[in-house]
């Protein structure tokens, strides 16, 4: 891995330790290095973007992936606050459940999402979703630089 | 079969709406490619005026920045600012890579900005890409 090459940083909001596992395991078989930080929920999602503690040293991430269903602060409850707040707003958000709700679909878009993806079952299908996802976001497409 | 994934390209170039146009036959998805030339026509098409009656909603916009009379910035707000539309996923396509107009298009909800190649065999293979995620990967609003 030639180490001059770009490092994105993506932010995992996930309430299931098995789920980030899985998508975390994803992004390994990729082809992009990916700085991957986990949060539990839109909580403590909030707390890292601003730097607050415990989060002090947190870097703003190039991409953020949610997950819906989560306690204390659910995903879209997280896409309201991110997408209101100046500072924060020009972050593409992407969804990843697995809910298949076409209110949430709806609903997601509508809050500013970027994407709404929905986690298959079978392990490689998912690897080949997050290349596709890599793809997009990390060579397609421009981003902020900062 | 299925019915074909309908895209409004808001480009006021001629030459480059062809290229895109040429680019989405190369592609891998049947698309419907509805074309107009400003922020204004789009946000009429969008909402079904005078001669967009009964069009189909698209499920993409593909937006350049640079146009007459309401260019893409313009129309990125006014569509964001309407109930019935900003879930409609917009992606930039421009030639600019300004650091400031990346910036202003994801402020203003964009979900994504492609910057056009030069080459033809580029722009396929972008065009692919694009499409990969938006009618393959993720999941849009019906």
């Amino acid at each position: 891995m030639p180490s001059q090459q770009a490092l994105f940083k993506v932010l995992l909001v996930e309430d299931e330790p098995a789920d980030a596992h899985l998508v975390r395991l994803s992004f390994e078989e990729g082809r992009v290095m990916i700085d991957l930080h986990e949060v539990r929920d839109g909580v403590e999602a909030l707390e890292y973007l601003r730097r607050q503690p415990p989060f002090t040293q947190a870097e703003r991430p190039d991409l953020i992936l949610l997950d819906l269903n989560m306690p204390r602060m659910n995903g879209q409850e997280f896409l309201r606050e991110i997408k209101a707040d100046e500072a924060l707003k020009s972050i593409p958000v992407v969804v990843l459940t697995t809910s298949e709700a076409e209110t949430d679909i709806q609903s997601s878009y509508h809050l500013g999402a970027a994407g709404f993806i929905v986690k298959p079952v079978d392990i490689n299908d998912f690897i080949e979703q997050v290349q596709q996802l890599e793809h997009y976001w990390f060579k397609l497409v421009k981003r902020p630089e900062k | 079969m299925s019915k074909p994934c309908c895209i409004l390209l808001v480009e006021d170039d001629p030459a480059d709406a062809h290229l895109t146009r040429m680019a989405f036959e190369e592609g891998h998805v049947r698309v419907n490619l509805e074309h107009v030339e400003n922020g204004e026509e789009a946000l009429a098409y969008l909402q079904g005026e005078g001669p967009y009656a009964g069009k189909d909603t698209p499920d993409l916009v593909l937006l350049d920045l640079n146009m007459p009379r309401m260019d893409g910035r313009e129309f990125l707000r006014e569509v964001k600012k309407l109930d019935h539309l900003r879930a409609i996923p917009v992606v930039v396509l421009t030639t600019s890579d300004a650091e400031s107009d990346i910036y202003a298009s994801y402020d203003q909800g964009a979900a994504g900005f492609v910057v056009k190649p030069v080459s033809i065999d580029d722009f396929i293979h972008q065009i692919r890409k694009l499409e990969d995620y938006w009618f393959e990967l993720v999941r849009r609003p019906v």
